[in-house]
């Protein structure tokens, strides 16, 4: 072999040394910096279970306050309705996480009002049903979507006795940071997890509820509102008799 | 009775061809639907947020369940030692895994993320019968598979009735969990009822055997093969039966449900006022699927004719897609019961106010979906039985009755 191949052979090896550093750098840097970051928040704990307690009572009839503030706290506002969709299908495509019902009673005829979403039920049917785990209940009680590995397969839907779960049937052009969302995949209402993360206490449709007739807290903490609200008033779970027991409660149904 | 000899399909080129360029289309078809609905979303669909599973999931489930059935065929030849049915054993261990991979092309490309398959392969909840399932249906490929191998290979004759017994065996617990899917839905009035298993066990019993019969005789119509009346009226014989028994079924199923006044508005929908699903039921499920067929095939004369056969089978088909329509679109479309002894009237998001029933439109995409999935299973099926030795070379009386000499 001549020594100028010899010497094109150890350039080569050199220009893709540092190509490859380059390249690679970069990557491991950043591993290193998030390796590094402070954790954002402490663990999840199962010392806390949130729940919520709905006064039907107190829901007045034509107000949408929760619905909205829902929409916009979880980036709902934002998903379009994609060109050329008929606005009546559409209407039945995107995702809701909570909904004004009203009820009349079939013998006496009296009417309630009250609002539907995730119940968080301790024996969640959706998780259940999931075939990869991506829907799941965390410990504090939330049952959510983990979206990295939900294939939008739609079990969940069909196992939610509430009807409460969506799934993304267009593109997201615009989407909150902390509630992403993308094209395929299935959500539902996740009490505002990101609040609760962050240190928060209450959930955004609970804050715009100028009615109070929604009381969100710590289920297992006696002295929250919440639970003194649960020990004072009677209260029921929607399909009870499913044995799901359910985060969310409703007095005066 | 003779030795069986097999051959592959000796049809002339142009036509084998000119078959595989016309399954090709509705594939190529199915394909561009797919990427279209990927590509915007399921906006383009008439799924919504109440119709969560469409018509993808009507022919998804309707393949799958005619996979275990197709291989029925197989299993009476070898477990349970029937000689007429040895010669037709290839053909039905063949078409369980076409149907079984058409089936699950139309089911997985219909996913809001089909792309993350591999998630799916490498993520399991083992409370979900959704992920046994992905076991039992690759599982049953696999075992199908080596069946074959051992029912083709003169070497491994020893092993092959071992072979027969496990695929008999994987194919009733698969049609279990396909059945189970919807046995374990609580939610829903229409479904959470363990007969859901067993039923789809008979179901695909009959679509199966359906789906084998029109193969058989249209495969061997091509390139001339007989296909002898013993054979025929044995298999028809035996359509009948599993005709009667989804009735059987289907009369439990109901009556069953009926017997609790909370069902009553369900039975209701389904059996007298809900519209397109009572149609269907009634039309499709009873008449086509059960009716229909079980007087054509024991019809004295017209039971014996090729018309009235392959009339039954067809019947029997039609009519099973009217029945996974109406077990999957039906049991969806009506609203659940949350509220029990209140009527719904007003909702922000469609919770079936006044009782009204959820709407569903298929559209053309997800129905050519579908459509592309038959035809997968078709091009699979004629492509393997162009290549290997899978067809008998006559299925004449004297060729294969054990007692034709006798009589």
């Amino acid at each position: 072999m001549s020594k100028s191949n010899d010497s094109g052979r150890r350039d080569f090896l050199k220009k893709a040394v540092v190509a490859s550093s380059v390249t690679v750098a970069p990557g491991v840097i950043l591993h290193t910096l998030q390796a590094q970051a402070e954790p954002r928040t402490t663990p999840v704990t199962d010392k806390v279970r949130w729940g919520m307690l709905i006064d039907t009572s107190k829901c007045a009839e034509g107000c949408k306050d929760c619905v909205e503030a829902c929409n916009k706290e979880n980036g709902l506002d934002l998903v379009d309705k994609p060109e050329g969709a008929s606005e009546e299908l559409w209407e039945r495509q995107r995702p809701h996480w909570i909904r004004q019902v009203k009820l009349k009673d079939n013998m006496t005829g009296m009417l309630t009002n009250l609002v539907m979403m995730c119940q968080h039920c301790e024996h969640p049917p959706c998780v259940d049903v999931c075939p990869t785990g991506a829907s799941f209940k965390r410990v504090d009680g939330i049952v959510m979507v983990d979206r990295h590995i939900c294939i939008g397969c739609r079990y969940c839907m069909m196992a939610c006795p509430y009807k409460a779960r969506s799934f993304i049937h267009a593109d997201v052009a615009a989407k909150l940071t902390h509630t992403p969302r993308g094209k395929g995949c299935v959500e539902s209402c996740n009490f505002c997890v990101h609040r609760l993360d962050n240190g928060q206490t209450t959930t955004a449709c609970q804050d715009a509820c100028k009615h109070q007739a929604i009381v969100f807290g710590d289920l297992k903490d006696p002295e929250s509102p919440v639970s003194k609200a649960l020990k004072k008033y009677p209260s029921v779970q929607i399909r009870a008799d499913l044995k799901l027991n359910t985060g969310v409660r409703y007095t005066n149904i | 009775m003779k030795k069986v000899h097999f051959s592959e399909w000796g049809i002339e080129s142009p036509k084998y061809w000119g078959i595989l360029a016309i399954l090709g289309v509705f594939v190529a078809i199915a394909g561009a639907a797919v990427f279209y609905m990927e590509h915007e979303g399921h906006w383009v669909t008439g799924m919504t947020n109440q119709i969560v599973w469409g018509m993808p999931h009507v022919f998804a489930i309707f393949l799958i369940v005619a996979a275990s059935g197709a291989l029925n065929v197989a299993s009476i030849g070898s477990v349970f030692e029937k000689k007429l049915y040895k010669p037709l054993g290839r053909l039905s261990g063949l078409l369980a895994i076409t149907l079984l991979m058409g089936g699950l092309a139309v089911l997985v490309l219909d996913l809001g993320k089909p792309d993350r398959l591999l998630v799916a392969m490498t993520h399991y909840n083992f409370k979900s019968i959704f992920a046994w399932n992905i076991f039992l249906y690759t599982g049953f490929m696999v075992i199908v598979a080596v069946y074959l191998w051992f029912m083709m290979d003169r070497r491994m004759t020893a092993y092959y009735k071992p072979a027969g017994v496990t695929a008999f065996v994987w194919r009733i617990i698969l049609t279990t969990g396909t059945g189970s899917i919807f046995g374990f839905l609580v939610a829903r009035q229409g479904y959470d009822a363990a007969i859901y298993a067993p039923m789809f066990v008979i179901m695909s019993f009959a679509y199966g055997l359906a789906i084998y019969i029109l193969v058989l005789l249209f495969v061997s119509k091509l390139d001339g093969r007989e296909v002898g009346d013993k054979v025929l009226y044995r298999m028809k014989n035996l359509l009948g039966v599993f005709a009667a028994s989804v009735f059987y079924f289907t009369l439990v199923l109901h009556i069953a449900t009926l017997y609790a006044t909370e069902n009553h508005e369900y039975e209701a929908f389904i059996l007298l006022n809900g519209g397109i699903y009572t149609f269907l039921f009634w039309f499709g499920w009873i008449f086509l699927g059960c009716l229909l067929p079980m007087a054509l095939v024991y019809h004295p004369t017209i039971g014996r004719t090729r018309g009235g056969i392959i009339a039954a089978a067809v019947s029997v088909i039609l009519g099973g897609f009217a029945t996974v329509y109406v077990i999957v679109i039906g049991g969806q479309a009506f609203p659940m019961a949350m509220f029990p002894g209140k009527t719904i009237v007003a909702s922000g998001f469609f919770d079936g106010v006044n009782g009204q029933p959820f709407l569903y439109s298929p559209t053309l995409a997800e129905t050519a979906l579908g459509i592309g999935g038959v035809a997968l299973v078709l091009l699979l099926t004629f492509i393997a039985i162009r290549v290997l030795q899978f067809l008998p070379t006559s299925l004449a009386d004297e060729a294969v009755d054990p007692h034709h000499a006798k009589s």
